[in-house]
């Protein structure tokens, strides 16, 4: 197994103040290296999400740290860099809903990915067009997001994160709106991403139709990290 | 990728409404810096054309564009004799409204000291000059006469022999320029009834004093014609103007009328600004005022066009900070957005002003410099409008997309 590319050191979330205070993530370590995807199970109101968002920079932990490809990103409130700039370098991520941009088409998704990331708007059409075609929706290129399928649109949003080659990427139940034999599909591409381009793949799911793909399973109950 | 070109592409039907909706707001904007604007400019035509180097009005009066003025005729003779005068005429000046061809024809008489001036100072666009001593008139085409036609005012018929193009009254009336004998006419013109009563009484006023009781022909003399009363003086008028010799002292040949006790004098310049701070000043500052009005109106309009936008935007605003994007992206759509929409709003306004400025009564004038003003402050309310669109989108988290 190669380094990690996330650890999550002791991760504590607590939300409100004194009688309202509502702990909703109890000191989780973990780590996810290069090329492994992992499932990360649990029922409604067990921490995933908070989990997830404290590990995409979006939502401060209110103690413990997060490390990213080795540096420390995060410490307790206190942040150690750009967020945005490590977002936008380092994660990507993949939600229920698709989240596409109406106004864009399926490769332009993909292209405001890149050139966020400053890359040129020539190379990045080029780069995003593969992509497309990587992930089998290349003749949906040029197709507005309220013209594909979820499963396609669902693609679009995969290839998306994977624009800027991150090392981690985070997905939010991707599955939750596709059928069976579509959700299983796309669950097996986030192996393949993992395992071809060596990206932490870390996915949260209620689906237990497909967990035989995952390399490895995090339960999380009340807050609480089993298993890492 | 150009994000704010992308969006408007994908809701080109309400940007273009609302663009719409903008010009026609900032075509009002415009029409009314050009209503002031051709306010200004038809109140001060006369005085830039004729361009005399003083007039000469009554007594502790502004002139007659401010209120009336009556001098005698006479007075263009003494003003001759003036060092350092080269010219002198009289300013006949007064407003007239008749029946002509079935409609209210509404003028603004002006009399020229014909035959020293013919009014080849006038800007002609058709026909020729006074010619002749009567019976003839230059008529502003915003007076809807043709040339060749005749017109009853008075006892006489006048025929137009020339059309101007933008000779029009501070009123907003279209000016006809006539002989000053004639304009003194059609001024002092009364019916043969009246006449004969003032002839009568005139001879009754003679007839009941001594003179008239030891000279009775003075009796008859009062009753004919006013012209052959030697002791009644030609009818007033509105001023003189005054033309300064070359290398003469205006200010000196001013200091010299102003010592008579029965005239005071102002220079063109003066009674340009004396015009534009007297009957023009009121007109001008509520067209001001009315226009500060609209503008703040259009920037309110337009921050809650841009603000609406961006909300309308705010999942993607999300969606894009999740992905990193930095600030001057999330600025950049928004900001260029609304400079889009001032800039073709302003290009509505332009388009359509040109068309529909021309039906307005009185003139509307678009010049140059106003446009340019108008312009930067397009894009300064474009600029402003676009803060509240970026306060917003500047407060939104990138964690709402995950919600």
């Amino acid at each position: 197994m190669s380094q990690p590319i996330v650890e999550a050191r002791n991760l504590r979330k607590v939300y409100g103040h004194d009688n309202t205070e509502m702990v909703a993530l109890k000191g989780a370590s973990f780590s996810v290296a290069g090329g492994e995807v992992v499932a990360l199970l649990g029922p409604s109101g067990a921490g995933k999400s908070t989990l997830l968002s404290i590990l995409g920079l979006v939502t401060a932990p209110t103690s413990g740290s997060v490390v990213i490809s080795g540096t420390p990103v995060v410490d307790g409130a206190r942040e150690l860099g750009d967020m945005r700039a490590i977002r936008r370098q380092h994660i990507g991520f993949v939600f229920q809903k698709a989240n596409l941009i109406p106004f864009l088409t399926a490769v332009e998704n993909v292209q405001v990915a890149m050139e966020i990331n400053d890359l040129p708007s020539r190379e990045a059409r080029r780069r995003s067009l593969e992509l497309l075609d990587y992930l089998g929706v290349a003749d949906r290129a040029n197709h507005r997001p309220v013209e594909l399928s979820g499963g396609q649109q669902q693609r679009i949003a995969i290839a998306r994160a994977l624009a800027n080659k991150p090392g981690l990427i985070l997905a939010d139940e991707p599955t939750a709106a596709l059928d069976g034999e579509r959700g299983r599909q796309v669950m097996e591409l986030f192996a393949r991403v993992a395992h071809e381009q060596g990206a932490a793949v870390i996915v949260v799911t209620h689906d237990h139709r497909a967990l035989d793909v995952f390399d490895r399973h995090l339960e999380m109950e009340d807050g609480e990290l089993m298993g890492a | 990728m150009n994000l704010a070109l992308r969006d408007i592409r994908y809701h080109l039907g309400s940007f273009a409404f609302t663009t719409v909706g903008i010009g026609l707001l900032l075509m009002i904007v415009m029409g009314m810096g050009g209503i002031y604007r051709g306010l200004v400019d038809d109140a001060t035509v006369l005085i830039d054309r004729i361009d005399a180097d003083l007039w000469v009005v009554q007594r502790d009066t502004r002139g007659p564009f401010a209120e009336v003025s009556r001098l005698p005729a006479a007075l263009e003779e003494r003003l001759r004799a003036v060092p350092g005068v080269v010219a002198s005429r009289r300013f006949v000046s007064h407003t007239i409204q008749r029946e002509h061809a079935g409609r209210s024809l509404r003028m603004t008489v002006q009399g020229l000291a014909w035959p020293e001036d013919r009014g080849t100072w006038l800007p002609l666009i058709a026909g020729r000059t006074l010619d002749t001593a009567h019976f003839g008139l230059i008529a502003d085409r915003s007076l809807g006469l043709d040339l060749g036609e005749s017109l009853q005012l008075g006892r006489d018929r006048y025929t137009v022999v020339g059309i101007t193009a933008g000779m029009i009254s501070q009123a907003g009336d279209g000016m006809a320029f006539f002989t000053s004998n004639d304009a003194q006419a059609i001024q002092n013109d009364g019916d043969g009834e009246s006449q004969r009563l003032e002839r009568a009484a005139r001879s009754a006023r003679v007839g009941a004093a001594d003179i008239g009781r030891i000279q009775p022909g003075l009796i008859e003399r009062a009753g004919g014609s006013s012209g052959n009363v030697p002791v009644l003086a030609p009818p007033p008028v509105s001023a003189v103007l005054v033309w300064v010799a070359p290398g003469a002292d205006p200010a000196q040949v001013a200091r010299t009328i102003a010592g008579w006790g029965d005239a005071s004098v102002y220079t063109s310049t003066e009674q340009r600004d004396l015009l534009l701070a007297g009957p023009v000043d009121k007109s001008r500052r509520q067209i001001g005022l009315f226009r500060g009005l609209l503008i703040a109106i259009s920037a309110i309009i337009m921050a809650l066009v841009i603000y609406t936008m961006t909300l309308d935007k705010v999942h993607d605003i999300a969606l894009v900070k999740l992905m990193g994007a930095r600030n001057r992206v999330i600025v950049g759509l928004i900001l260029q957005q609304a400079l889009l929409l001032g800039a073709l709003g302003y290009a509505i306004a332009w388009l359509l002003g040109q068309r529909i400025f021309l039906l307005f009564p009185r003139r509307v004038l678009i010049t140059g410099p106003d446009l340019l003003m108008l312009a930067g402050i397009v894009v300064g309310i474009s600029v402003l409008a676009s803060g509240l669109g970026i306060w917003k989108a500047m407060r939104v988290r990138a964690g709402e997309v995950l919600s």
